[in-house]
């Protein structure tokens, strides 16, 4: 009995173990005042479950839940959200009044979410880690209770949410209709011969719900309003975390379940990337929030992201992931450089108040520089090597054109991140110098975010590697 | 490797880079240190690459001081450098003009000085691995990150409409980069490496050909600048600091017809051969429509600048000539105008400095105030016309008489280019050194000993090239023979006619 059982919970070891932290922090957040201590808490519950992760391998529960390298890989860019997040949050939960405790388990209880998703092979439990990711994110966002930008966001992105879990819930039933289960490998046996208007059906389905988590256009438009209004800590968590964790269930589902349909939805995600591009990358422009501006750069990133799943095969996969990864940490580094920008009485979310930044604050300028160098895909940093990346494997699957499409927009992109680096370093500022609210987590977490958009930008060979291994 | 001691080409890139990074430990206030700091840092760099002129093997076509290592084995990419005869003298080139540019910004950069040379340092690395970069993906790496400290340097500290300058100057760039970028990638799926040499070998099916030509045309194209997209060159040369518009007309430009000449011709021979009358057109339209422009400004440097679009117009004009004349005098008119163009921007921010105009309206008697001066420009402008005996003449030669024996109308178009040249020139010459004084400048000092020295070194190779070219040709025969053997257009004549052209001077 006692063998049996650890062999069947082996697998999926790292996500009890971090439910069972998340609760414990949900519990001493009752004891504990000090909120610091909570962060370091969760930090250390991250080092716990990363301890697990290289030892889980193998499937559980009937093959409903897999703990494969590609879990693994985006197990790892949740865990560096989370951390990242962390000590994004610190200080800055301070300024906004908003140091509930809950904040931290929620956080924790999300990316829980992510880790299920990422290694669900069962479209029920994939439901289930989504709605846990979810529901998590709905209340983080609305978490700045005495700000009704805050309100809006949660209560939109609530209603908004529902919608596409719905919408998901459909595609999971049609699916089921037509192969009597609900596991992705059983599908893939099961599904045979030409595409049925009813499997048409459920792929468009899928791809409506997971592009709403993913930020596809024309399924972006709560994106905006939620990264604005949200605090900047979870704005920054979600446009990394559930994202990933959306590509991450989105690739498992399409190049592992419909993999024999690729040609049916290979077409429906060329339209919606190029749309996705255009629509981030164009409308980002005329924007004078910083956060919403980063809201619409984070669905053009998308856009980019998603040709790695429709180039496909293992080098387009990998191209994704290792995509995400690198976005990760350049835009979590872009968000830090906001989030010291608020100060208790300075909002400094307009582009505006980025003028003179680099003769107030230097250091502050030249990371953000760097991280929208990065974000545009200028060498030498991770941006690019990931953008190449995704490139290359889309003119090994024969989609030259498309690529040629991306890059025209990453040009459109520099316009408007390098309108950053124009109010930092070109404009000279107010007279009344910007404060900025900097703190040691913050600080640790701008050196992780540097340090690695350089890192991958010229060594990013072991991550190739990690991301090609993977996927097998 | 070689046999000089050290890894010759790493060093000479990345010892800016990494100095320039360690410039930032230094304190923000200690602008003096600062300066000194990069001046030693840019002189160790051209004296450390000295050997490239002198240890230079002239008798092979094949790379030389190469230097591969293992980087991204997943992608197969190397760390691959070499010089060979076609690339070299631009290595040395960008090694003096960044001395030249750092003695030049000594007083006239007063904001954010350390960010200035730190910046200054990082392009003259990137530009230098831009030469020596035999693997493609790190060429487009250098490439690129070029792109971000000159946006920098145009934006943070150039004139009144820097900002418009500098992001015209980025997206342009960028648009054109971005197309090769994919160009290389498609080349990649075909030949199997980013090994320029190997795809240099590689014979693919012309309709090919085209789309990877007209890919590459676009990055190159934007950065010679060639005609109809040449409209960023101005209001960068114009906006951009003193040294920022040195390094630009002096190098960065200079990597187009490097590009066309590293990789376009080599790698797609047909489609280049069949594009050849297309070229040589987009070149005398150049030539002409530069010159013609010139006669019409009224600001100092944009007139320089459109006169870098006439003389670019030669050098694609020679090299699309794809004979060892016109692709030789391209190469040399390169350097030539690097070194005369360079030199013209360095005496406008001399004049600069003090005046803080660029109106030509604003001079007038210059010669009397500055005589030492009035010679220096007479002497630069008199090499950019192309006066026998000074360089810009002997690039010129070769290149119309390329140009003829490809095209006899091309050349003969070609050559009514330098009488506008002398045109725009000589004009510009009368009206600043001499006609009435005018009051405003009466009063301003004269050259100092530092100004001197930065021009005094590009008025010696102003004699150097036009009285004995072959100490600069030489380097070039055996590549330039070889690449064309490439595009295998009659090789054999060449060499001869070269020899007779600068013996005969």
């Amino acid at each position: 009995m006692n063998t049996n059982f650890m062999t069947i919970i082996h697998p999926i070891l790292p996500e009890m173990a971090m439910a069972v932290l998340a609760c414990v922090v949900l519990i001493l957040e009752l004891v504990i005042h000090k909120k610091e201590t909570i962060g370091v808490l969760t930090i250390l519950s991250v080092a716990v479950v990363s301890y697990f992760i290289p030892r889980s391998y193998g499937e559980a529960f009937n093959a409903m839940f897999v703990a494969d390298g590609y879990g693994t890989f985006f197990k790892f860019i949740f865990l560096i959200n989370l951390i990242l997040a962390v000590l994004l949050s610190v200080r800055y939960l301070k300024i906004e009044r908003s140091e509930f405790g809950e904040y931290y388990s929620l956080m924790m209880f999300s990316t829980l979410g992510m880790m299920i998703m990422a290694s669900a092979t069962d479209l029920i439990l994939l439901y289930l880690g989504l709605e846990l990711m979810a529901l998590s994110t709905y209340i983080l966002s609305g978490f700045i209770r005495h700000d009704r930008r805050s309100n809006e966001a949660a209560l939109k992105y609530f209603l908004l949410g529902a919608f596409s879990s719905a919408i998901l819930l459909y595609g999971i039933t049609m699916i089921y209709a037509l192969t009597g289960t609900t596991n992705i490998i059983a599908i893939t046996k099961a599904l045979r011969g030409g595409a049925s208007a009813g499997l048409i059906l459920a792929i468009v389905f899928f791809v409506v719900s997971f592009g709403f988590k993913i930020a596809l256009a024309p399924f972006h438009m709560w994106t905006p309003d939620v990264y604005e209004g949200a605090p900047t800590s979870i704005t920054a968590f979600m446009s990394v975390g559930p994202k990933a964790a959306g590509f991450a269930a989105l690739a498992r589902v399409f190049a592992m379940g419909l993999v024999n349909f690729r040609a049916d939805w290979q077409l429906i995600l060329i339209a919606l990337s190029i749309l996705t591009m255009a629509v981030g990358n164009i409308i980002a422009i005329q924007q004078t929030n910083i956060k919403r501006m980063l809201a619409y750069s984070s669905i053009a990133h998308a856009g980019y992201a998603i040709i790695g799943l429709i180039a496909g095969g293992p080098e387009g996969i990998s191209a994704m992931m290792n995509y995400l990864l690198i976005y990760a940490f350049m835009n979590i580094g872009a968000f830090s450089v906001v989030i010291m920008m608020r100060s208790e009485d300075f909002r400094g979310e307009e582009l505006a108040d980025y003028k003179g930044l680099a003769k107030a604050h230097p250091l502050a300028a030249a990371l953000m520089l760097v991280f929208m160098f990065s974000l545009t895909g200028i060498p030498p940093t991770g941006g690019f090597i990931g953008k190449f990346y995704l490139f290359k494997a889309a003119v090994n699957a024969g989609l030259t054109w498309l690529a040629v499409v991306a890059v025209i927009f990453s040009v459109i992109s520099a316009y408007f991140y390098l309108r950053v680096v124009m109010y930092m370093y070109m404009y000279e500022g107010e007279d009344t110098e910007v404060v900025l609210a900097p703190s040691a987590p913050l600080g640790l977490a701008l050196l992780i975010t540097t340090i690695m958009v350089i890192v991958l930008g010229i060594f990013p060979s072991p991550f190739i590697a990690f991301a090609r291994m993977a996927i097998g | 490797m070689n046999n000089i001691g050290y890894p010759i080409l790493s060093t000479v890139i990345f010892l800016p880079i990494v100095g320039g990074l360690f410039m930032l430990l230094i304190a923000r206030r200690q602008e003096g240190m600062i300066k000194w700091a990069a001046l030693l840092i840019s002189l160790l760099t051209f004296l450390l690459s000295l050997p490239l002129f002198t240890e230079f093997d002239k008798t092979t076509h094949k790379m030389q001081f190469v230097e591969q290592k293992q980087w991204i084995p997943e992608w197969g990419i190397q760390y691959y450098l070499g010089v060979d005869g076609i690339s070299v003298l631009f290595v040395l080139l960008s090694a003096l003009i960044t001395i030249l540019c750092v003695l030049i910004s000594w007083n006239s950069i007063k904001e954010k000085v350390k960010e200035f040379y730190v910046a200054l340092l990082l392009i003259e690395g990137a530009m230098i691995g831009v030469f020596c970069s035999l693997d493609f993906f790190l060429f487009y790496i250098f490439w690129e990150a070029m792109l971000i400290p000159m946006y920098l340097i145009i934006g943070v500290w150039g004139g009144p409409r820097r900002v418009y300058a500098a992001i015209k100057f980025f997206l342009y760039t960028l648009i054109g980069s971005v197309l090769m970028l994919v160009g290389i990638i498609v080349l990649y799926m075909k030949g199997g490496t980013f090994n320029i040499l190997e795809l240099s070998r590689l014979s693919l099916p012309i309709s090919l050909q085209y789309w990877l030509f007209w890919a590459f045309f676009a990055a190159f194209a934007v950065k010679v600048p060639m005609f109809p997209v040449h409209t960023w060159l101005p209001d960068a040369h114009t906006e951009a600091p003193t040294a920022g518009s040195v390094i630009l007309a002096a190098i960065l430009i200079k990597m187009g017809a490097y590009g066309f000449l590293r990789f376009s011709l080599p790698l797609f021979p047909d489609a280049a051969k069949a594009m050849t009358p297309f070229m040589l057109g987009l070149s005398v339209v150049a030539i002409i429509y530069g010159g013609i422009v010139c006669l019409a400004q009224t600001d100092l440097k944009r007139l320089i600048a459109y006169s870098s679009v006439s003389h670019m117009g030669f050098v694609t004009l020679g090299i699309f000539a794809l004979n060892a004349q016109g692709v030789e005098g391209g190469i040399l008119q390169m350097i030539n105008h690097g070194i005369v163009t360079g030199a013209l921007f360095l005496c406008v921010g001399i004049v600069y400095d003090r005046t803080h105009s660029r109106e030509i309206a604003d001079y007038g008697g210059l010669a009397t105030v500055m005589p030492v001066y009035a010679g220096f420009f007479m002497l630069f402008a008199l090499a950019s016309i192309g006066l026998p005996g000074l360089n810009g003449f002997i690039g010129e030669f070769l290149i119309i008489l390329g140009g003829f024996k490809a095209k006899k109308l091309a050349g003969v178009l070609a050559a009514t280019g330098i009488i506008i040249s002398a045109g725009y020139m000589l004009w510009l010459y009368q009206r600043i050194f001499f006609n009435e004084l005018n009051e405003k400048i009466a009063n301003i000092e004269a050259m100092t000993a530092r100004e001197f020295i930065t021009l005094a070194a590009l008025a010696v190779f102003v004699f150097w090239i036009g009285i004995y070219p072959n100490s600069f040709l030489g380097f070039m025969h055996v590549s330039v023979q070889h690449l064309l053997d490439r595009v295998s257009l009659g090789p054999t004549e060449t060499v001869v006619a070269i020899k007779t052209v600068s013996g005969g001077l």
